[in-house]
Order: structure tokens, then sequence, then C-alpha cells
């Protein structure tokens, strides 16, 4: 659009990056348009009212109150009044219900990752980002993304509330310590953005940033084949999943003293308490750290927390394990 | 009508010390308060000063990080809880609303003395925990960071502002009480000025919401001294039931902090338009509706929370809805100055400044409503200027403004009109010159609370620190002239600007006990007479 | 004797109105008070039912009731008093509210000894919490909730009792009387009101997922 590329050449409006951006911008123009002609009807009205009725030394005196007058009218009822106060209270809710609209299906949008969104890991902490690849790509305070796809943040924090923040991208969300935030983008343009954390969180707020580099495709596919990286996420979990024993009771068969994990992913787990949860990273984490809070049908509730023996980074790694078994020809492909 | 004995009124009754601390006339109270608040406005702005400075440049050369976040904490601490909630009902209303009803006092004098106790009191943790350390939370506590990881003085904090809620809530009880059965004969509720129903709305907020906050406050204490995981995660608690009663309250603190301000709009527009406001009731019904509908709100904070996406719709909904009786009580009052006779004297001018700072800041609230374009701005600079147009541009010019109206009633002295209004002026030149390129740079995506930032945003921080030196003058100002018009102003009539309401009927200030004997009302408000045709434009 | 009407009130119906609408307010301000701790409390109590479940189960339900019965009983004893003051007996009324003091102070008795058994079972929250089953944070989490919640109504009890003792003493000196009985009225509202919390908090606390198994 014309005039965001124009404030943005005259640095007074961020870049567009992401496939969301212009869509935001298209409303964000739409308010600065209704609010520059209430501001300015405002600003004219009152304008032209204090000149025209300006108080004049040839006037005859103002009489004091309690003069004799002709009429001294009080509450104006007449339906003239009225009209305009019903007129100047039904246009403005007309104009914010359409906002309303507008605001609330994009934030729809922008709320549900697409189906196919490649993964990315972010862990934030006091007083740094560290973002997983699945292929097993570590960053910090970095995130490399190919160009025209679709990438599914997956968040959470070790300790107190930070926010990812990408304003080319016009995405925030909060990364809460004890669960799992989503956030999306698809980047349209080769570059490198800001990142910022957007959630005061302690001493080092403000320079726990960094940058989401967007590249061509070839140029990315480079970069992930030479970046250090240990071995892939799911291939972390599955050594973690033997090492810390998740493996004596969660077998490959419903044999074990817990239920098979091998397809669960994305299934709706049956509860003891009756009702059906859908296994997904949050539910996961929680039967990590929380393990008595569900308790699947049919098996006895004698799992142990794993809390403090195992770290948020190794959570993320079982759970792309346990992902992983959901489709084992699938193998995760970054 | 006016009162017999003059020469003694409320200020020369008894000159001793204990007199006036130990008061229960509201009078005294309100200048009690006055007097309070000013030094910690005084606190609160300097601590903005110190801020604005080290943002001049992107490395915050100025002072440390950990220094940085204990100022922008204590600068809003202070602020809110201890200037903008008390200002206008603390200093205008307790002066005003038993003279504007025809009573003698408040309902129970005794506790409005309390409370002012309760403030003080209050305020001094705070002011000992500030000067022993410091908080660094933010002022909104968010945990676990407060409860857990901070290591700063956030219990001591906690603790003066755990008090001083006490304070708010007690002036909120008296207000209500004394509104419902101290009116004059004839004052019914359609009678009253619209100061009172602003201040009756707000009183209704302070008595409903201040108590969550104080739990809130309580709990955060508790986990922080025992270790115990109401928040943290760690334990099972839950961080976000923090946001959520944390901000049960603090959306309603900020009508709180603007209604009675719009009263105080109400009161000036008339007067200076010499016309009865127009949509009396209308006006009168949005006050009310604010206040309700302002309860129903909090989560627009929380968009980005992790709150469901579902709970973000219906708050965002009914924020719009919020904003409607806001639009039609400045649409009303630019109605009232159609036809009017219009004096642009000092008063008006703060209200007109009001009235277009206001808009700008009420517009810009219907931004961070619209959820999509929330998740870009919140937690930016954007954010900042939102609220700084209404709190600042909005709220504290109305104060400033009733204070410049009712000073000949308080003091008996008249201001140099000349000094006002250059004042006036000086502050709305400074308060766009600091706050309308904090929209630019949020936009830009500079995040808030960040004592160093990207190099690309300096320029508009230095448009903002300069406009901040100008604003500094507009409020230097009128400590100067106000002050000077005490020892050397001219005397005050009773009326000086032939305003309609029960206050102008006492005496210029008024005897301790206001009326001598309680007025009879027959007018409705505002009952200016129409004006002759010659005398309009 | 006839009621003084303070300087600022028109007459004495206009003192009594006002002092009946302020307590009526000031306790709704309290009901927004507990209101937090209630709405933190009902948060928990769904997330960690089993938790909650099993540390309600080890509070003393026999004492607990007592503790109603003699609360409810007060109420009733407070009432009575309001109502030989509006009859202007002042035997009554003193007798009435000693008794309302006494089934007060017993409450609080009771209490202490509650809580005197959660410091020897360990169940404080803080240093020296331990419960040997699992979730044990989410059961510290049950017992914060107990004792901030009958705390803070513990220490309204107690404020009430002093507002009683004070009372009784104008009672006493035949203060009260049918034409000037306000403050015992006034007094009256706030005690039901402390019943009241704890008629909520008792089944809340106290009877979660008791049934005979």
């Amino acid at each position: 659009m014309w005039p965001t590329s124009l404030a943005t050449r005259l640095r007074i409006f961020p870049e567009q990056a992401s496939t969301v951006a212009g869509q935001v911008d298209a409303l964000f123009l739409f308010l600065v348009v209704v609010s520059v002609f209430f501001a300015g009807l405002i600003f004219v009205l009152v304008g032209l009212f204090v000149i025209k009725y300006r108080r004049r030394q040839t006037d005859a005196p103002v009489p004091s109150i309690g003069a004799e007058v002709a009429s001294a009218e009080s509450h104006d009822h007449s339906l003239g009044a009225l009209a305009l106060e019903v007129f100047w209270t039904v246009i403005p809710l007309g104009i914010t219900m359409v906002i309303f609209v507008w605001g609330a299906n994009l934030y729809f949008t922008m709320s549900r990752p697409p189906a196919n969104a490649a993964e990315i890991y972010v862990v934030g902490k006091q007083w740094m980002w560290k973002l997983q690849h699945p292929g097993g790509q570590r960053e910090i305070n970095e995130l490399h993304v190919p160009v025209n796809v679709p990438v599914k943040l997956v968040m959470t924090s070790e300790d107190v509330i930070h926010s990812f923040f990408v304003p080319a991208f016009r995405v925030k969300r909060d990364v809460v310590p004890g669960k799992y935030t989503v956030a999306w983008f698809e980047a349209t343009t080769p570059g490198e953005y800001y990142l910022f954390c957007a959630q005061y969180c302690g001493t080092s707020h403000a320079v726990m940033g960094g940058r989401i580099v967007v590249m061509d495709r070839p140029d990315y596919e480079r970069w992930l084949a030479g970046a250090a990286k240990d071995v892939s996420l799911a291939e972390a979990g599955e050594k973690l999943f033997y090492q810390i024993g998740c493996s004596s009771c969660h077998q490959t068969t419903n044999t074990g003293r817990g239920p098979s994990l091998v397809g669960k992913f994305g299934t709706m787990e049956k509860l003891a308490s009756g009702e059906s949860v859908l296994v997904d990273e949050a539910y996961l984490r929680e039967s990590i750290v929380f393990p008595q809070a569900k308790i699947a049908l049919g098996y006895p509730p004698i799992m142990p927390t794993f809390t403090g023996l195992v770290t948020e980074d190794g959570i993320v790694q079982l759970i792309a394990y346990i992902k992983s078994l959901a489709a084992p020809q699938k193998a995760q492909r970054p | 009508m006016t009162t017999a004995g003059a020469g003694t009124n409320y200020l020369n009754a008894d000159y001793r010390v204990r007199s006036w601390l130990l008061t229960t006339d509201h009078k005294r109270i309100a200048l009690l308060y006055l007097v309070s608040i000013s030094v910690f406005f005084a606190i609160g702005g300097a601590l903005a000063g110190v801020i604005r400075l080290n943002l001049l440049t992107p490395y915050g050369s100025l002072v440390q990080a950990e220094t940085y976040n204990k100022l922008f904490t204590m600068h809003g601490i202070t602020m809110i809880f201890f200037f903008l909630i008390p200002s206008i009902p603390a200093v205008l209303g307790n002066f005003l609303v038993p003279l504007m009803i025809g009573a003698r006092d408040l309902a129970f004098p005794r506790i409005n003395l309390l409370s002012w106790y309760i403030y003080v009191v209050g305020g001094t943790f705070t002011i000992v925990a500030a000067v022993t350390g410091g908080v660094d939370t933010g002022w909104t506590f968010y945990t676990p960071y407060s409860s857990t990881f901070a290591n700063t003085n956030v219990m001591l904090t906690a603790l003066g502002v755990f008090i001083t809620g006490f304070s708010s809530i007690l002036t909120g009880l008296n207000f209500v009480v004394t509104i419902h059965k101290m009116r004059a004969p004839g004052l019914t509720w359609s009678r009253l000025p619209l100061f009172i129903w602003a201040h009756y709305a707000t009183s209704l907020i302070m008595l409903l919401g201040t108590p969550v906050v104080a739990i809130t406050i309580l709990l955060v204490a508790l986990e922080r001294g025992l270790g115990i995981g109401i928040f943290d995660p760690k334990l099972g608690g839950d961080p976000i039931l923090f946001q959520h009663l944390f901000w049960f309250y603090s959306h309603p603190a900020v009508y709180i902090m603007i209604l009675p301000s719009m009263g105080v709009i109400s009161e000036v527009v008339a007067c200076f338009s010499r016309k009865r406001v127009f949509g009396y009731t209308v006006v009168a019904v949005s006050s009310l509706t604010i206040a309700i509908v302002g309860f129903l709100v909090w989560g627009h904070h929380m968009f980005v929370s992790s709150q469901s996406m579902y709970a973000g719709m219906i708050f965002s909904f009914l924020s719009f809805l919020v904003a409607i009786p806001s639009a039609i009580k400045v649409f009303n009052w630019t109605a009232t100055m159609y036809k009017g006779s219009i004096d642009l004297r000092t008063p008006m001018l703060y209200a007109l400044g009001f009235i277009g700072l206001f808009t700008i800041g009420g517009l810009t609230g219907i931004f961070l409503a619209t959820l999509a374009v929330d998740v870009h701005v919140h937690d930016t600079y954007f954010v900042v200027a939102h609220f700084h147009y209404i709190m600042v541009g909005g709220a504290i010019m109305g104060y400033l403004g009733g204070l410049h109206f009712w000073w000949p009633k308080i003091t008996g002295k008249l201001y140099s009109e000349a000094w006002g209004r250059i004042a006036a002026i000086t502050l709305f030149i400074g308060f766009n010159l600091t706050f309308f390129p904090q929209f630019i740079v949020g936009i830009l995506g500079m995040p808030r609370r960040y004592h160093v930032y990207p190099p690309e945003f300096q320029f508009l921080n230095i448009l903002s620190t300069a406009g901040a030196t100008v604003l500094a003058i507009g409020y230097v100002l009128p400590l100067f002239y106000l002050t000077w018009s005490l020892l050397k102003g001219e005397r005050a009539g009773a009326n000086p600007w032939r305003a309609t309401g029960l206050e102008w009927e006492a005496d210029s200030p008024p005897p301790t006990f206001n009326f001598d004997r309680t007025p009879v009302v027959t007018a409705e408000a505002y009952a200016y007479p129409s004006l002759p045709e010659a005398s309009r434009g | 004797m006839a009621e003084h009407v303070a300087h600022h009130f028109e007459d004495a119906e206009q003192q009594r109105e006002a002092a009946t609408l302020g307590m009526w307010a000031f306790l709704i301000t309290e009901i927004m008070f507990f209101g937090g701790l209630f709405a933190g409390y009902t948060v928990y109590r769904s997330t960690y039912f089993d938790a909650f479940a099993e540390g309600s189960r080890h509070l003393d339900l026999v004492l607990g009731t007592v503790n109603t019965a003699i609360l409810i009983g007060s109420s009733l004893t407070m009432a009575l008093a309001v109502q030989a003051a509006q009859r202007s007996r002042r035997g009554p009324q003193v007798v009435f509210l000693l008794l309302t003091i006494l089934l007060g102070l017993a409450f609080l008795g009771i209490k202490a000894v509650e809580y005197g058994h959660k410091f020897e079972q360990h169940l404080v929250p803080g240093r020296f919490f331990s419960w040997p089953g699992p979730h044990a944070s989410n059961v510290q989490l049950f017992f914060s909730f107990y004792f901030a919640m009958t705390g803070m109504h513990a220490l309204h009890m107690i404020i009430g009792i002093g507002l009683l003792i004070w009372l009784t003493i104008q009672a006493r000196r035949g203060r009260f009387t049918g034409s000037y009985y306000n403050p015992m009225e006034v007094s009256g509202l706030y005690w039901h009101f402390v019943d009241i919390v704890w008629i909520f908090l008792f089944p809340l606390l106290y009877l979660i997922d008791r049934h005979v198994h």
C-alpha cells in the first residue's frame, strides 16, 4: 500500500516483512483515517465555536444568574437533542463494531498457525533467546528462517514472563514459564529484522533481543547444513527418553505400566476423570512436570514428576521425539 | 445566602498547627491532600525527567540498567497511586462535594482525616522503599518476576501501596454516603452538577475495585515471604492468574483517574460558554456506564499473554463499548459551546486542551482495543503515549483546570490571568511535543521499559525529551504564580466567574461550616439564562 | 438520653441513615476483598481438585462444625442484643453482647487450637511445610488459601470483638434505647457479615469431597 510504504520511507512506520503485516497495516490505516477524521472534526468544530461564539465586548452584558429571563430552559428534552444523541451514539458504535469484527477476524488468523508450518522451539530466559530447529540446529538470539514458509514457534520460558516480538512481522506473543505459547509467521522478504523482548523481565530486558534472518531457500539450506548443530531434536529426545527412564513404563505397546506413546501425538486421550484431552505440546509438558494432573484411563496414577530432572530444553527434545513416534516413516524435515 | 462573619473563614479560623493536623473540616483536609500530592507529583516528575534524559542517547549513558528499571517503576507507582488516583477526588472532590450539594461537611469527617493519614503512611512506606534500594518490577508487579525473582524492595513497596488503597476506599465510601444522604432540599439527582455525578461514579469504582488489588498485593507478599506457589509455575501456581486479579482493579483504576476530570470539564465548559451542558442526562448516565462497563474489560491488557483467543474477543468487544460513552461526552461538550458565549479564561483553556488531548488519547485506545493491531503495539511506546495522552493530557489538565477554576473559592484570591494562560498553552505544546513522537516510535517497534534502544529511534526520543523540558516549564509556572496569588493576589468575590452552583454562593474562602442555613434548590443545574441574541455570533 | 447529632448533619435521622449506608458500603468493599481470595481459591480448586480434597480431609471437621454452630449462635445473640436495645432494655442488651463476645472468643480459641494442630502436622505453608505424598506443592497451595482465608476472617472477628467490647461499655451506660440504637444495628450488620463469610468458607474449605466411602 502506498501510504504505508511512504511512511516506511519517511521512517515513521515499520517495514512489512510477513504475510500478515500488510493485513494488519490495512486495518491500522483504517484506524488512522477514522481517528484523523474524528479528531479533526472535534478540533475544527471547537476551534470554530471558540472563534464564532467568543464573548465580545460589544455584546449586551450577560445576565447574571437569577435575573429575569425570557426562557431559562432546563434540560433540553426536545426531539432534536435526542435525535442528535442517538446519532452520535449509533455512528461511533457502528464504526467500532466494524473495526472489532475486522480486528477479531484477522486476530483469529494470526492465532492459528497453518497445519504445514515448520516448527521452531523457543526457550526464553533471563536474558537471552534459545531457538532450536527440529534438525538440531541451535541458535542464540538469532533465528534463520526460509522465506515464504510458514513458521510456527512453540515457546516457553525458564524463569519469568518474556515476550517474543518481531515488529516487521507484526507478531508478538508472551513467553510464559510453566506452559507453551504459540506464535506463527510467514516471512515474505529476505533480510534481517529486529527481535525484541517485549515483556519486562528484569535488569537486561532491553538487551534481550536479536534478529530474525530471512533467507532465500537455497541460502537457507546451505545455512542449515553448516550451522552448529547437535543431533536432531527428536534424536536427542530419544536418547533422553531412555536415559531418564521414561521407557521403563512407556513401551512401544500398551503392556507397560504407562500407555504407549507411539502415534499418540495429535490424538484425543481419554482420562480417568471421563474427560478427553488433546495430546499436544502443552499436555505432554504437563504430563512430564505434573503427571498427577491428568491420569489416562485404565492406568494407575503412579508416574513420578520429572521436575528438576529435565530442563525446558530437555522437555522440548522429548516432545520432538514423541511427535516423531506419530509417523515413523516421515522423519522430521527442517 | 452568603454567610455572616466576613473575615472569618476556614483558613484563618484557627492558626495552630494542630488545628490543621487534627482538622475534620473537609476543606482543610483537601488542602492537606493538595500539599501531599504535589510533593509526590514533584517526585514522580523528577523521575520522569531522569528517564527522558537517559533516553536521549540509544546507549543509555545516564544511568545503569538496574537504576533505570527502578526509575520507571517508581515513576509509575508514584504517579498512579500517589498522585493521579487521589488528585481530583481528594483535593477538589473533598473541597467541593459538600459545598456543591449544600452540606456542611462530608458524612464522615473523621474518616476523611483518617484517609489522609493512611495516604501519608502508605506514601512514607513507599518513599522509604525507594530510598533504601528501590523496586524494579514495573508498577504492574507481574509474577513470577515480582514474587520470586526480583531482589529489590518489593515487600515494602507492596505494603505502601496496600495501605494507601484504604485511603482510596474510605474516600469513595464518604462520597457515596454523602451524595446519597446529604443533598440539600430540592437537590434531586437530576439537578446534581455533573462534577458530583462524576465523583459518584468514581467512588463506585474505588469501593468495588480497590479491595481486589489489595488482596492481590497481599498474595504476592505471602508468596515472597513464605515461598508458596500461588503465582509460581514451578510450584503449580499460575502467573496469569496474577494478571487477571491485578488488571481487574487496575483497569477500572484508570477510570478513577479520568472520570473526576471529566466532571471538572463539564463545570468549566458550562461556565465559560455560559450555557447549560448539552445532554445533561446522557453525560450523567455516561459516567455510570463507564464505571460499570469499565469493570468488564480488564483482559484487553492481556491479549498476547496466552489468554484464550475467545476471551480476547470478548474483552475486545467490551472495550469498544466502553469507548462510546466517552466519545458521547466529547460530543456533548462540543455541543455545549455551540451558540454559547465563550470566554477563553485559563480554566477554559485547560478544558479545551483536555478535549483535544483526551480525544486523541481515546481514539488511540481504539487502536489498542483492536485485537490484530494490539498484537503489534502492545508493550511498545504506542501504549505509553496512549495512556499519557489520557492521564496527562486528560486527567492532569482537568485537575489543573479545576484548580484554577475553584482557586478563588479555595483561597479567596485571584491569580494572574496572563500567566495562567501562558502556563496552559506551554503545557499543551510541551505535552504534544513530548508524547506524540512516542506514538511513532512505538509503531516502529520500540518496546516499553527499555533503557537502551536501536539507534534509528534516537531522533524521536530526542524530540520527546525536548518536549518534556517545555512540559516541565508548564508545570512549574503555576507553582510560582499561584503562590504569588496567595501573597499578593487580588481578593476574590464569592463568584468571580458568575458560575452556577451552590459552591459559588458561599463566601470565598468559605467559612468553616460552609452555609449558615441549608440552601434550598429550585433550579436545574447550569441554569445559565438564555443569552440575548446580540451576544451570539 | 437524646442522641447527639453531629454538627454537619441536619437531624438524627440523616445521621442514622448515613451511618447505616456507610456500613453497607463498607461491607460491599469487604465482599470484594474476600472475593479476590475466593476467586483465586476457586481457580486452583478446579485445577488441583485431588490435592485440595486431600488437604481438606486433613482439616478437623468436628472443630469446624462446632465453630460454625458457635458463630451462627453468636449472630443470634447479636440480633437479640440489637432487639433488646430497640426495646430499651439495658440488662438484656449487655447480657447478649457479652454472650456474643464470649462465643466470638470461643470461635477464635478453637481456631487457635486448629492452627496449632496444623503446625504440629507440618501443614503450615512455608519453611516448615512437609507433605509425604505426591503433589506436595498443590497441597501447600490449599493450605496457603486455608490460612489466608481463615486468617483474614479471624482478623475481622478480632476487630469485631473489639467493636463489641466498646458497644458493651456504651450499653452498660444505658446509651442505647429505642430512640437511639443505630451503633448497635450497624455493628450487628458487621457481625452478621463476618458470620456469612464463615458460612461460605466452611463448606468451601472443610467439605471438599467428603462423603461416606
